[in-house]
């Protein structure tokens, strides 16, 4: 076994539990190692790579645009967001405009992951203390999302419907009204699953007061996202260093400065109300124009152009069988995804295929408080914490 | 050194901090990126961390790169972040590929642990004075380091 925990002499009485890789609770395949001493977690290790995959090799053989369909099953319950983050950087280092309808979809959707993330993790983080129906109630509504996303790109979850200077496609007919019948009934929905747990005094018992971090350990560990505005941080990249225009959208960064189970629970549903507002002001204030930067070298022509335009056949040969060729130089882009921070770090050669294509995952950084906020409670708790830091091991692993 | 990047604050402000820690420096698409000599790098971390007008109290990212076969091989590349002034910094440091190691930066920021450990498991370069230093990702028996250049991406190795 890789990661264990060494016996304290004098200690006999403790007892190594191996809790994991395949548990329900863990969200995926993690494994701790907890040193116990009677219910009492004394020690607490984790164990990742379950679920390793090799994308950062990956990214170094294939052309941007191939990329992007991997940045898909990193986190595989936000992958618009990660699509967002590649894209980003690419479009740094190739230092290319947007168009703004693109630019507004690629926050009206984001916004929708956020939102469909967040109920996967509510669904589960109920089920995972015993509030069996608010998980029910939260895959109905995030099915309704899925069946947007499918509208969209074709697919529910994979989507890489974003691409390298722009959209994969124009939305189709009646993509608006759909949306708009979503958000309109989503807030309702809300405040039934606050119905269900905020005031449900079994939930507060459960959670308040659990798995505490404070703010300056929170930073000093790279946590980030919901679970570090749980305790009291204002920040979030969104408003601190804006991209794909979200500087235009008017919207709070919903904190708590307890920093337990609870308050990381109400900054999230409190995202969600949040989301829907940037998600209505996108659809109200959506631009008219193109989806796709202009810039003929980089991004796919129109079907229908190839058909009478050579310079476009050419382009589009070239673009698929060579890929194109960004200038030599490295870029960090982040980005606020359902999580936190996500990077990515970008280094070109100048090759069609990335020199170097790093993702900082922001669960990868927010587990590591996890055996922080275990050490010194009940083995019961343990489950109600990998809950409340909504970890997706499959960006944890990549 | 680009004229852009030599009267930058943070690198002038570093300079007169501790005369000699910038190697180099560059900024590309707005984003400055800072070299500092391998033996320098504690205390350059601690600075950008503790003095106030920097204060780099947080540490978004680690990770290192593989210039095979170009020698200094390695560089290990620290993404920086300071929520007070909400700026970011790129720390780098080379490293020779012949038995590659770099002062860790745990001791200054604590949520260096696992990104340390990742790259120690994907490229094996060693960081001194880590609590832990095991493979992350990769099983224990692994052999070899596959973000490393000359590790194939095919095929038998």
């Amino acid at each position: 076994m890789p990661v264990t925990l060494e016996r304290v002499p004098g200690q006999e009485e403790r007892v190594i539990l191996s809790m994991g890789p395949q548990h329900p609770s863990t969200h995926g395949v993690l494994r701790l190692v907890l040193e116990l001493d009677g219910e009492t977690v004394v020690r607490a290790v984790y164990d990742i790579g379950y679920l390793h995959t090799g994308f950062e090799k990956s990214f170094e053989r294939l052309t941007y645009s191939q990329d992007i369909t991997l940045t898909d099953r990193m986190d595989y319950l936000a992958p618009l967001s990660n699509n967002l983050g590649f894209c980003l950087a690419t479009e740094k280092l190739l230092d290319l405009e947007i168009p703004p309808k693109a630019q507004f979809i690629r926050v009206l959707l984001t916004e929708l992951t956020r939102i469909q993330s967040h109920l996967v993790w509510l669904g589960t983080h109920a089920i995972d203390i015993g509030a069996m129906s608010v998980f029910l109630y939260c895959f109905r509504e995030r099915e309704d999302i899925l069946r947007i996303f499918e509208m969209v790109s074709g697919q529910r979850m994979m989507t890489s419907y974003f691409r390298i200077g722009g959209l994969a496609l124009e939305p189709p007919l009646g993509f608006a009204e759909r949306v708009d019948k979503f958000i309109k009934k989503f807030p309702a929905k809300i405040d039934e699953y606050e119905g269900l747990l905020t005031r449900n005094p079994i939930w507060m018992v459960r959670t308040q007061g659990v798995g505490a971090i404070a703010a300056d350990d929170a930073v000093a560990y790279g946590v980030s996202g919901p679970s570090l505005r749980g305790s009291g941080v204002k920040w979030d990249i969104r408003k601190a260093q804006p991209y794909s225009s979200y500087d235009k959208f008017n919207f709070d960064i919903p904190t708590r400065t307890e920093g337990d189970v609870y308050a990381r629970y109400l900054v999230r549903l409190a995202e969600m109300r949040e989301s829907v507002k940037i998600v209505r002001q996108a659809l109200d204030g959506m631009p008219e124009g193109p989806i796709r930067a202009n810039a003929p070298h980089i991004v796919l022509p129109e079907r229908e152009s190839m058909k009478t335009s050579i310079e476009a056949l050419i382009y589009h040969f070239k673009i698929v069988t060579e890929g194109f060729h960004p200038p030599i130089g490295e870029v960090y882009q982040s980005i606020e995804s359902p999580r936190g921070e996500l990077g990515v770090y970008m280094v070109s050669d100048g090759s069609p295929r990335p020199f170097r294509c790093h993702v900082r995952a922001p669960s990868f950084a927010n587990l590591q408080a996890l055996p922080k906020i275990i050490e010194g409670r009940l083995i019961a708790d343990v489950v109600a914490c990998i809950g409340s830091i909504d970890v997706v091991l499959g960006e944890i692993d990549r | 050194m680009n004229p852009e990047a030599q009267s930058n604050p943070v690198v002038q402000r570093l300079q007169t901090l501790s005369p000699g820690a910038v190697e180099e420096a560059q900024i590309f698409r707005g984003e400055l990126t800072l070299w500092t000599p391998p033996a320098r790098l504690r205390s350059v971390a601690e600075a950008l961390r503790d003095d106030p007008e920097f204060s780099f109290k947080y540490l978004s990212d680690l990770t290192a790169l593989d210039h095979y076969p170009l020698e200094p091989r390695f560089e290990t590349v620290y993404h920086l972040y300071s929520i007070e002034h909400r700026g970011r910094v790129r720390l780098k440091v080379r490293l020779s590929g012949d038995n590659p190691c770099v002062d860790s930066v745990v001791p200054v920021w604590p949520g260096a642990i696992a990104f340390e450990r990742e790259v120690f498991d994907l490229f094996g370069i060693q960081f001194s004075g880590h609590p832990y230093l095991i493979r992350i990702l990769l099983p224990d028996d692994w052999a070899g380091h596959p973000l490393r250049k000359d590790y194939p991406t095919e095929g038998y190795r």
